[in-house]
């Protein structure tokens, strides 16, 4: 149940969140390096930031770690899909397994992510 | 219906009245994403992204242009398969729905061509003898 939900859930927020946030990038890094520092200083980090830089790089920070969590789930549940397509995976407990092993794989692929990321950042 | 292929027997069937045809993009898209989602978030880990010239260099090799654009045209297919699965289970009334549909068909084939579009700028700049943004 809550695998199913979780998938459209996911996959909604991609397709809105992660795709205009993916444009807007894109957008910003064919505009020139002035407009790829002003992106980067909106949603990532800003040498000089003022209060409202600040408030939007931690939105930042938050927005991307909930897109990669979103990515793995829904990588994990729609492979998940494939096999019940298959017509595999219906066995109650089999099912019930699956499900968990997707959850939880997805935030420990998320984390797994972040740490890589923020341990690069810290060795500059 | 006698003789046909099983596949010949479900198609234009469904609620919607082409259920199956949503249903096989829907996994077709999927596996595109799979592959270049997969190239790109490596690709996003590996470069240094708030370096602006050398992710620069990285999107106007023309394989990892051609990538992305095969990117946007599986990732904008699969989620507008999405939403108007949602749309049609959530949006009441047909009046709205419909409004609801052309408005995702805007927001789906819009980004696509905006997306594709600016690739193809990226990739195309040094060919033009333009600085980037000079298009």
């Amino acid at each position: 149940m809550a695998v199913s939900i979780l998938h459209r859930a996911s996959g909604d927020g991609l397709a809105i969140v992660g795709a205009l946030l993916f444009l807007w990038w894109l957008g910003a890094l064919a505009a020139g390096p002035d407009a790829y520092a002003a992106f980067i200083a909106c949603v990532w980090h800003d040498p000089d930031a003022g209060t409202f830089h600040q408030i939007t790089n931690i939105l930042g920070k938050i927005v991307l770690i909930g897109l990669t969590w979103a990515f793995f789930q829904h990588l994990f549940s729609g492979l998940r899909h494939f096999v019940l397509d298959a017509g595999a995976g219906y066995e109650l407990r089999t099912n019930k397994l699956w499900s968990t092993l997707v959850i939880v794989g997805a935030l420990l692929a998320t984390a797994a992510t972040w740490l890589y990321i923020f341990a690069e950042a810290l060795n500059g | 219906m006698g003789n046909g292929t099983h596949l010949g027997k479900v198609r234009g069937l469904g609620s919607s009245g082409h259920g199956s045809h949503h249903w096989l993009q829907q996994r077709l898209t999927a596996l595109g994403n799979i592959l270049l989602i997969g190239f790109l978030f490596i690709s996003f880990l590996r470069l240094p992204m708030t370096d602006h010239g050398a992710v620069l260099r990285w999107a106007s090799n023309p394989m990892v242009a051609l990538a992305l654009i095969l990117m946007v045209v599986s990732v904008f297919w699969h989620l507008r398969l999405g939403l108007t699965v949602l749309i049609e289970d959530y949006v009441h009334g047909e009046a709205t729905r419909l409004f609801a549909l052309v408005l995702l068909n805007f927001y789906a084939i819009g980004g696509a061509a905006y997306g594709i579009f600016t690739i193809v700028r990226i990739a195309l700049a040094p060919a033009a003898g333009l600085a980037p943004g000079g298009m």
